[in-house]
C-alpha cells in the first residue's frame, strides 16, 4: 500500500520530447513506472522510444486511460499545461518545472479549487512509491519499500533523508517532494492526512525549510488529527533574514517563517525534530524501535 | 527583483497611480535644473538605494532653495548609507530622486502581498501610514484592513470601496481613492510584482492622493515576459560575488563565517550551513550549484568561494541523484588543480556512484579530505579550520 501512486498508475509525460522530459521519462520507465504516453503539441502521431505521443492531453487520456501526468513543459507554458491536464480529468498532476510565475500559479490554484485532481509541485522532485512506480527526477535506487512516509519541500535534502532511512534498514511507503515555490499544489497538511489514512504507513518524516507557514499548519494537523509518530527536520537555522535561499519560497520575511519558530511549533505538536540533518534516519529508527518494543 | 523607488513610481504612473512630480539625477549639476523644471519652492531630495529606513540615515532631505537641492545631492552621491535594512556594510548612493514638496494632511498605507496560505493576493490598507507596517501588524493588527482577491475577478469595486471607507477619508475622495486602488492593483498584476507598498500614501491639503513613497519587488520568474522591466536591474545594488555567481547559474549568498560550502540543492545547502554551525563554526556562504553539476560550474563555484578572503576551508557536499558522483569527483579534481586550491578541501559525496567518486578522489593524490556522512564532513571541516588557527 502507498498513497497516490502505485505500480498500476498509468502515466503520461507532458513535454516528453524535450531534453528533460525525454531523459526522465526513460528513467521512470526503467524504474518500473507505467508510462503509457506523452504529449507535445504538434508532434501527435509520432512516438518516443515506443511511447505514443499526442497533441493534447485529452487525446492521450482517451487513447491510454492515463490518470497521472508528469510535466516538464518550460516555465512560460507550464501553468497552461497544468490547466490542460486538469481539464482532461487527470487525477494526479506532478509538475517538475521550475520557475513558473507566481501569478500564473495563483490562477492554477483557483482552478484546482473545485476539482478532485491533486497537484504536486511545481518546482519539485516528484513522487515515488518504492519498488512500484515513480513520477519525477529522484534517484530510485536509494529508496526501499517500507513503512515510512516522507514528505518534504526540498529535493536533494529529501534524498539525503531517504538515504539515511534506508541505511537504517527501514523503507518508505511513499515519498513526496512538495516543491520550493510559495504557491504550490499539495502541502504538508494534505500529505500528512494521506499518510495518516494509509494502512501501510507506520511513521512519517516531514522535512521543511524557512519561509511561509506550511510547516506550522502541518504541525497543527499533527497535533489535532495524527495518531502516527512524525519525525521532522527544518533547514535554514543559520539563514539570514530577507535573503532568498535558492527556492522562491525560502525567504524569511520580517519575523515570520524562521526555522526556530517552525521547530518550536512542531515540537509543541509532538513532532520529534532532529536538530542535525545527519540524524534524521537515526531518529526515525529510534521511533520505530520504540513502537515495536511496546 | 528589487527595484528603486523612482522605478517603482514610473511603473505606477504608467497605470495611472498619482505620484509626485520628480526627476532622477546622477550629478549635482543637473540637480538645480531638475528642481526648476519640477517647479514650486520646496523639494524633497531622496537617495535611491534598495533599502528602507533612508530618512533616519540622512538619505531624505527637504530643500527650500535651489542651492540646497544641489548641496544635498552633492552630499548624498557616493555616500554609503547604513540603514536597518542594508546590513552593516551599507549601500552606496549612485542616483538621487528630486521631487516636488507637498503639504501633507494625512499619511496612510496601502500594500499588496501574496498570502501564501490562501494562495491569493491580499490588498491591505491602514490609517497608520508612514510607519513600519510590521510594527502596526504586531501591535494593533486590527488597524490593518485586508481584502482577499479572487484571481478570476480581480479587485472588485465593492472591495475597493470597503477599504476606502475603512480609511475614513472624506466622502468627496471616495471615487479618487477607489481609482487609486484599482490602478495600483492593475500595476501589480500587469507587471508581475511580488510585493507593492505605498507607504505613505498621502492626502495633501488641496485634497490630492499621491504615492509619496513606493516599494515594488518583481517576480524573477515572470521577468521573461517583461523586457522593459528587466532594464530596472541594478547590479551595483547586489553583492558582486552574487552577480558573478548568477551569470554561471549558481545560487550564491555570501555570509560572515569561515567555511565555504558548495552543495547541490537549496535545501541541502541550508542543511549543510546548519550542520557547520552545530559543530561550532560558521558558514561563509550559501551556494547551490544546481542539478547539472559540470566541471565548468564547479570551477566557477570554487573561484567565487575563494574570492572571499574569509573562506578558510571549503566543504563540498553533493548528493548524487541524476548527477553521478564519479563525474562530480572528476570535476572537483580538475577544478581544484586549475584554481590552485591552497586551503583545506573536505569532500562528501553520497548517492549515485559515490564509492567510485570517493575512489577517484583518493587516487588523485590531492590533499583532499573525504567524508562519508554529513556529520563527518562538518566535523572534519571544523577540525581543519581549527588546525589553521582560525
Amino acid at each position: 500500500m502507498s498513497i497516490l501512486l502505485s505500480r498500476d498508475t498509468k502515466i503520461i509525460c507532458q513535454g516528453i520530447t524535450g531534453k528533460n522530459g525525454a531523459f526522465h521519462t526513460k528513467g521512470c520507465r526503467d524504474y518500473g513506472s507505467k508510462i503509457v504516453g506523452g504529449v507535445t503539441p504538434g508532434k501527435g502521431g509520432t512516438d518516443f522510444e515506443g511511447i505514443p505521443v499526442f497533441d493534447t492531453v485529452k487525446e492521450s487520456v482517451k487513447e491510454t486511460d492515463a490518470t497521472a501526468t508528469m510535466i516538464f513543459v518550460p516555465a512560460p507554458f507550464a501553468a497552461d499545461s497544468i490547466l490542460e491536464a486538469l481539464d482532461a480529468g487527470i487525477s494526479l498532476i506532478v509538475a517538475i518545472t521550475e520557475g513558473i510565475p507566481t501569478l500564473d500559479m495563483i490562477k492554477v490554484k483557483r482552478a484546482l479549487e473545485n476539482s478532485k485532481s491533486v497537484l504536486i509541485g511545481p518546482n519539485c522532485p516528484g513522487i515515488i512509491t518504492p519498488g512500484e512506480s515513480k513520477i519525477g527526477i529522484m534517484p530510485g535506487e536509494i529508496h526501499r519499500r517500507g513503512t515510512i512516509g516522507v514528505v518534504s519541500r526540498s529535493g536533494t535534502l529529501t534524498y539525503e533523508a531517504v538515504d539515511q532511512v534506508t541505511k537504517q534498514g527501514l523503507g518508505q511507503s511513499t515519498c513526496i517532494g512538495l516543491g520550493g515555490d510559495p504557491v504550490k499544489g499539495l502541502n504538508f497538511v494534505d500529505a500528512l492526512k494521506l499518510f495518516e489514512d494509509d494502512k501501510n504507513t507506520e511513521a512519517v518524516v516531514m522535512i521543511g525549510e524557512i519561509g511561509g507557514s506550511d510547516e506550522q499548519e502541518g504541525a497543527a494537523f499533527v497535533k489535532a488529527h495524527m495518531s502516527k509518530p512524525v519525525v521532522g527536520y527544518i533547514a535554514g537555522l543559520t539563514a539570514p533574514k530577507g535573503k532568498r535561499m535558492g527556492h522562491a519560497g525560502a525567504i524569511i520575511a520580517g519575523s515570520e517563517g524562521t526555522a526556530q519558530e517552525k521547530i518550536e511549533v512542531m515540537e509543541d505538536a509532538g513532532i520529534i525534530v532532529s536538530r542535525s540533518p545527519a540524524e534524521i534516519g537515526e531518529t526515525v529508527a529510534k521511533v520505530i524501535r520504540g513502537r515495536t518494543s511496546l | 527583483m528589487n527595484i528603486h523607488e523612482y522605478q517603482a513610481k514610473s511603473i505606477l504612473a504608467r497605470y495611472g497611480v498619482p505620484v509626485p512630480k520628480g526627476k532622477i539625477v546622477t550629478n549635482s549639476k543637473d540637480a538645480q535644473a531638475a528642481a526648476r523644471e519640477i517647479g514650486g519652492d520646496v523639494w524633497v531630495v531622496k537617495a535611491q538605494i534598495h533599502a528602507g529606513g533612508r530618512g533616519k540615515a540622512g538619505g531624505v532631505k527637504i530643500a527650500k532653495k535651489l542651492s540646497e537641492v544641489a548641496q544635498y545631492v552633492d552630499e548624498m552621491l557616493g555616500k554609503t548609507l547604513v540603514t536597518h535594512q542594508t546590513g552593516p556594510g551599507g549601500k552606496v548612493v549612485n542616483q538621487v530622486l528630486i521631487e516636488q514638496g507637498l503639504s501633507i494632511e494625512q499619511e496612510l498605507y496601502l500594500g499588496i502581498v501574496l498570502d501564501r496560505r490562501r494562495s491569493r493576493l491580499v490588498v491591505m490598507a491602514s490609517m497608520e501610514g508612514g510607519v513600519e507596517i510590521e510594527e502596526v501588524a504586531r501591535k494593533s493588527p486590527e488597524k490593518i484592513l485586508k481584502v482577499v482577491i479572487d484571481p478570476l475577478l480581480g479587485l472588485t469595486d465593492f472591495q475597493a470601496r470597503e477599504l476606502v471607507f475603512g480609511l475614513q477619508l472624506p466622502t468627496t475622495l471616495t471615487k479618487k481613492a477607489t481609482q487609486f486602488l484599482r490602478a495600483l492593483y492593475k500595476a501589480f498584476t500587469e507587471s508581475d510584482a511580488s510585493i507593492a507598498e505605498i507607504n505613505p500614501l498621502v492626502l495633501t491639503r488641496d485634497g490630492e492622493l499621491l504615492a509619496l513613497d513606493a516599494k515594488i519587488n518583481l517576480d524573477d520568474n515572470a521577468l521573461f515576459r517583461h523586457l522593459d522591466l528587466q532594464e530596472f536591474y541594478d547590479p551595483t545594488e547586489e553583492d558582486p560575488k552574487e552577480v558573478e555567481a548568477s551569470k554561471h547559474q549558481l545560487n550564491y549568498i555570501s555570509l560572515d563565517g569561515s567555511i565555504g560550502c558548495m552543495v547541490n540543492g537549496a535545501g541541502l545547502a541550508m542543511a549543510t550551513m546548519d550542520i557547520i554551525k552545530l559543530y561550532g563554526a560558521e558558514p561563509a556562504n550559501f551556494l547551490d550549484v544546481g542539478g547539472g553539476t559540470t566541471t565548468e560550474r564547479i570551477k566557477e563555484a570554487f573561484k567565487i568561494l575563494l574570492s572571499d578572503a574569509n573562506t578558510k576551508v571549503v566543504l563540498v557536499n553533493i548528493f548524487g541523484g541524476i548527477v553521478h558522483c564519479d563525474r562530480v569527483a572528476t570535476g572537483i579534481i580538475e577544478a581544484a588543480k586549475q584554481v590552485h586550491l591552497k586551503i583545506p578541501l573536505v569532500v562528501r559525496l553520497q548517492g549515485t556512484h559515490s564509492d567510485e567518486g570517493r575512489a577517484i578522489i583518493v587516487k588523485s593524490g590531492l590533499p583532499i579530505i573525504t567524508a562519508g556522512t554529513m556529520s563527518e564532513a562538518a566535523q572534519k571541516s571544523v577540525q581543519a579550520l581549527k588546525e589553521r588557527g582560525a
